[in-house]
């Protein structure tokens, strides 16, 4: 529960802080050409060094986890996918986890009926989180109308798509609305299920909060408080051409939305959002269970200082035949 | 860590970077200007006060939502006439009022809408006459 009240608190100070720097123009210049690009550049060397030291995590053993038949005799039927024994293999799991959640899929639920465990599957979590990542990608993809020109065509038809019913003036795109469902739907499960608020981080509720506030400052700009498409183009063009220009007349909103990009910018290397990169690096899926198929050597064997028989013979036969002992060799 | 373990991250870390600085490389660092909206026209030109519906700034944030309740006003309930903020009163019509004086619609409207991906669904209804449908 303090976890829970420490981010809100958190994110609420750091909602005050961006309305602060929305209304102060002063600091306007700070945010428009100095954060931006100091909070990409955090984002990307935090990115690769936390990579890089996940890479340089020694993995000694091979510990795939083994989800299916693995690999045996021709006549037993092997599952390449869920327990693979090749490249292939490991790159169908990679993208089964990586594209549908596939170890999500598996989570189960239980509950004692009877005085007795009834285990159960529980999709709603899988179901949520796959809603809550791809309709961030989507929206992720869709705003670099505002930073291409001209506009592939892509993201034209990714934009078309994602506002196919046409509701409302502007389109209301269905990801927005699905990214709501599925971000309500983690944190009230974070707030809800006592195991879940149990465990539960601050890093899990910030992060959560934070692409909420990202979000919800985006759908306000949109659709409520409508800010001038054109100089948010025209901004969103200067950085990338290396020539911001600080825009007139910017709503408030918008403001807010851009601090709250800024700070998930950076707080994505520091947190658990690195999971990103870190799915790459599960060892208990990216690695083939080969393991008594081929012959695996930790690469950091220590030489191991021996003495054989024959070395023991060389040096004590004359001895041993003085004494009598048989000896191997003459 | 086996060397081979090594090219796969930094592969990995390469399409990474290539892929989230994608807006950097794909305009190869040319500038474009922001689309110049241009407001000559004659029917502009005759006007004592160059002045829109409402002032500029809402108009250019909002046109989309104030033209979606004009449209709804005009066809639902039959509102066909407007009064501004300042008293102003237009007759509720986007080929009548909006595009009397914004008759070119290729250097007024199309210009931002391009520049930023808004696909409109108005002219798909409201005709212009002599632009080539594409």
């Amino acid at each position: 529960m303090k976890n829970l009240l420490i981010s809100i608190l958190a994110f609420f100070i750091l909602a005050l802080l961006a309305l602060g720097i929305g209304l102060n123009h002063s600091l306007a210049y700070v945010l428009i050409v100095i954060v931006p690009y100091a909070a990409f550049a955090i984002l990307l060397t935090g990115f690769v060094y936390r990579i890089i030291k996940w890479g340089s995590a020694p993995v000694p053993f091979r510990i795939p986890s083994t989800c299916g038949q693995g690999k045996s005799l021709p006549w037993i039927k092997t599952n390449p996918v869920e327990n693979p024994s090749g490249a292939w293999g490991v790159i169908g799991r990679m993208a089964q986890e990586i594209f549908l959640f596939r170890s999500l899929f598996r989570n189960t639920d239980v509950a004692i009926v009877d005085e007795r465990p009834v285990y159960g599957s529980a999709k709603w979590l899988w179901f949520c989180g796959l809603l809550f990542h791809w309709s961030f990608a989507i929206i992720v993809l869709r705003h670099l109308r505002f930073f291409v020109e001209p506009i592939a065509p892509w993201i034209g038809a990714l934009s078309a798509l994602d506002g196919f019913f046409e509701i409302g003036i502007p389109t209301l795109y269905l990801s927005d609305a699905a990214i709501l469902v599925g971000l309500t739907f983690l944190f009230l499960r974070r707030v809800v299920v006592p195991q879940v608020r149990y465990i539960s981080l601050f890093t899990d509720y910030f992060s959560l909060l934070l692409i909420a506030g990202v979000v919800t400052t985006g759908l306000l700009t949109r659709h409520f408080f409508p800010a001038d498409l054109n100089a948010a183009k025209t901004l969103a063009m200067g950085w990338v051409t290396f020539s911001p220009v600080v825009p007139q007349g910017i709503s408030l909103v918008f403001y807010m939305h851009l601090c709250f990009v800024f700070v998930l910018l950076v707080w994505f290397p520091a947190s658990k959002l690195m999971h990103a990169g870190g799915i790459f690096l599960s060892p208990t899926r990216n690695l083939a269970s080969n393991n008594r198929g081929k012959r695996h050597v930790n690469p950091w064997n220590a030489p191991v200082k021996v003495h054989t028989y024959e070395e023991y013979e060389d040096e004590f036969r004359d001895k041993m035949k003085a004494s009598g002992l048989p000896v191997e060799k003459e | 860590m086996k060397k081979h373990q090594w090219g796969m991250i930094a592969l990995g870390l390469v399409i990474f970077i290539i892929v989230v600085t994608f807006p950097f490389w794909y305009g190869k660092g040319k500038t474009s200007p922001p689309p110049q909206l241009s407001l000559d026209t004659p029917a502009i030109a005759q006007l004592k006060e160059k002045r829109c519906v409402e002032d500029t700034s809402f108009m250019r944030e909002s046109h989309m939502k104030f033209l979606g309740t004009w449209r709804d006003g005009a066809i639902r309930e039959g509102k066909r006439l407007h009064t501004a903020r300042d008293g102003r009163v237009f007759e509720v019509s986007l080929s009548g009022t909006c595009l009397k004086c914004h008759s070119n619609k290729e250097q007024f409207c199309d210009r931002c809408h391009n520049y930023l991906g808004a696909k409109p669904s108005c002219f798909s209804c409201h005709n212009i006459p002599g632009e080539a449908k594409k």
